[in-house]
């Protein structure tokens, strides 16, 4: 790891004046779970990190009309911990220990798990988030794609979004907060997430001197949520492809769906067009394959990873299902 | 090639350490002679209309808490707690394999709670209550854990052990009855390549069972 600063700043304010308006010479220090894996690789290499842990009020997790109110700070295993969450919002709190090991868990925070970086080899190895050769020619697009984006992929980012838990945050519609220079500003969870185009910009709508204060999750009572992840390994490894599922009901028929699909795009993936197909009809095996086959009908897989298709479409009609049957929160 | 940490070298030829130094010693002192100076006075800079304090990037005195001893060190803001561990502490048992946080050789409590050494800056553990293997065993007594593996042959080559014993212990405080399920979820977070898999959950079995 190169040499840098370290500063601990103990307000938001200190820390907003704290950070560049560039990316790359300083780097927020949250959990560092995965900041400083990439600091060894070489990957980043910040000239000075901001560590945010001495700032109380981004910790915490509270209940209330308004839904669930979660400190960027907070750790995924705190989170997953919480009585609130696991009686609330249970598939949140499975998502969040499906995500990682124990070990982790006890250090990776909420914040950060919005924050970190692809899992593509070619930008782990340093050659960058849209790597390209000499002539031009997109190495992902030419090389090793299995485990690329089969959906927004048309453009130079062929990575997918890293977080197993933010598409289960956003099919239960959560909210992100953030402060910068220019004071706070909240959006959708799912407008957080942007697929870069040049190498300049990052996965995410953040800009450099701006922090992640809160998620925020709406209450989910009579809400059937699910997700389904499909790995190589049972635990503690990146799915091949996921999907989480957030059903209304009205009787037996779906009211209205949010449907996200993950590891599949650069961006954590909602499908209007699943939603669109549940909504009005019951949930069978036939309406959970027809929603399964919309989401994925503009799949444009790359050279190898076609088999990524088939299985999108399995995980996100056995989390249709797995919703259907589960009780409300 | 012979190891300079093996008691008795078995090359007839090879001379006696005449200076007494260990390998590890000797690479602390050349280490020393190079990197001893340069504590400076704390940076300052200027946030929001106050101070705060840039440490580094040379070295910084800091102090840990270390199965329950306290201890100092000069050390820059880069050296993660596994390498303070090791290097400064001579707290060998946290092991460096991966050094990227997926294998489990490092794992070490932090205020009780299992996390990889090797994925924390020793600068961001300073205030927090550092639990290494090294204290487990007490009073010339294998912790109960300890004993279970070496009762249900739950390590081979011994280089995950380590890890292995500080996740494990950490398990069974939180999971004094757990599930073959529970188990195989609760230690996913460190990897055995010999594969004594099977050892080490009859060890978590046996633990279990006495409630220890």
């Amino acid at each position: 790891m190169r040499p840098f600063e370290y500063v601990s700043p103990s307000s938001r304010a200190q820390a907003v004046s704290l950070l560049g308006t560039a990316w790359g010479n300083t780097e927020i220090l949250a959990g560092g779970t995965d900041l400083l894996a990439l600091m060894k690789d070489d990957v980043v290499a910040p000239k000075r990190l901001i560590n945010i842990k001495e700032i109380k009020d981004l910790r915490g997790v509270s209940l209330s009309a308004q839904g669930l109110r979660v400190g960027a700070l907070t750790t995924l295993g705190d989170l997953a911990d919480d009585a609130n969450v696991k009686k609330n919002y249970p598939v949140l709190a499975e998502a969040l220990i499906e995500a990682a090991s124990p070990q982790i868990r006890n250090l990776a925070t909420l914040g950060g798990n919005l924050c970190q970086r692809p899992r593509c080899w070619y930008f782990r190895n340093g050659l960058g988030l849209l790597p390209k050769d000499e002539t031009g020619r997109e190495l992902v697009a030419a090389g090793e794609n299995r485990y690329h984006a089969i959906l927004g992929n048309d453009g130079p980012a062929k990575f997918v979004s890293p977080s197993t838990v933010v598409p289960v945050l956003i099919a239960y519609g959560a909210m992100v907060r953030i402060e910068g220079p220019k004071g706070k500003r909240e959006l959708p969870l799912e407008k957080f997430f942007v697929i870069p185009r040049t190498d300049s910009e990052r996965e995410h709508d953040l800009r450099p001197n701006e922090v992640i204060t809160e998620v925020l999750v709406p209450p989910a009572t009579g809400v059937k949520a699910a997700h389904y992840e499909i790995r190589q390994r049972e635990a503690f490894d990146w799915p091949l492809a996921l999907a989480a599922v957030a059903l209304k009901m009205s009787g037996s028929k779906v009211q209205t769906a949010r449907v996200v699909l993950g590891y599949v795009a650069p961006v954590p993936w909602p499908s209007p067009e699943a939603e669109q197909t549940l909504q009005g009809q019951p949930v069978n095996e036939e309406s959970a394959q027809k929603a399964a086959e919309a989401a994925l009908q503009h799949a444009t897989p790359l050279s190898s990873n076609g088999y990524k298709v088939q299985l999108a479409r399995v995980a996100l009609k056995r989390a249709i299902l797995k919703a259907a049957h589960r009780g409300a929160a | 090639m012979r190891d300079d940490d093996d008691p008795n070298p078995k090359d007839p030829e090879a001379k006696p350490d005449v200076s007494g130094v260990s390998r590890r010693d000797f690479l602390k002192i050349s280490g020393l002679s190079i990197t001893l100076p340069l504590v400076g006075e704390p940076k300052m800079a200027m946030a929001a209309g106050q101070q705060v304090v840039v440490h580094g990037p040379g070295k910084v005195p800091m102090e840990f808490s270390i199965n329950g001893r306290r201890l100092k060190a000069d050390l820059e803001p880069r050296v993660t707690l596994l390498d303070a561990l090791r290097d400064q502490f001579e707290l060998t048992g946290a092991k460096r394999v991966c050094d990227r946080g997926e294998c489990g050789t490092c794992t070490v409590l932090l205020d009780n709670k299992p996390v990889y050494s090797c994925s924390v800056l020793a600068i961001e553990a300073q205030r927090k209550a550092i639990t290494t293997v090294e204290s487990l065993m007490q009073d010339g007594k294998l912790h109960p854990v300890q004993q279970a593996f070496v009762d249900n042959d739950a390590s081979q080559c011994g280089f995950c052990t380590p890890g292995f014993i500080v996740a494990c212990k950490a398990f069974l405080d939180r999971h004094p009855h757990p599930t073959p399920e529970d188990i195989r979820h609760g230690l996913s977070g460190n990897l055995c390549r010999c594969g004594t898999y099977n050892g080490i959950r009859k060890a978590i079995a046996q633990v279990a069972q006495k409630g220890a």
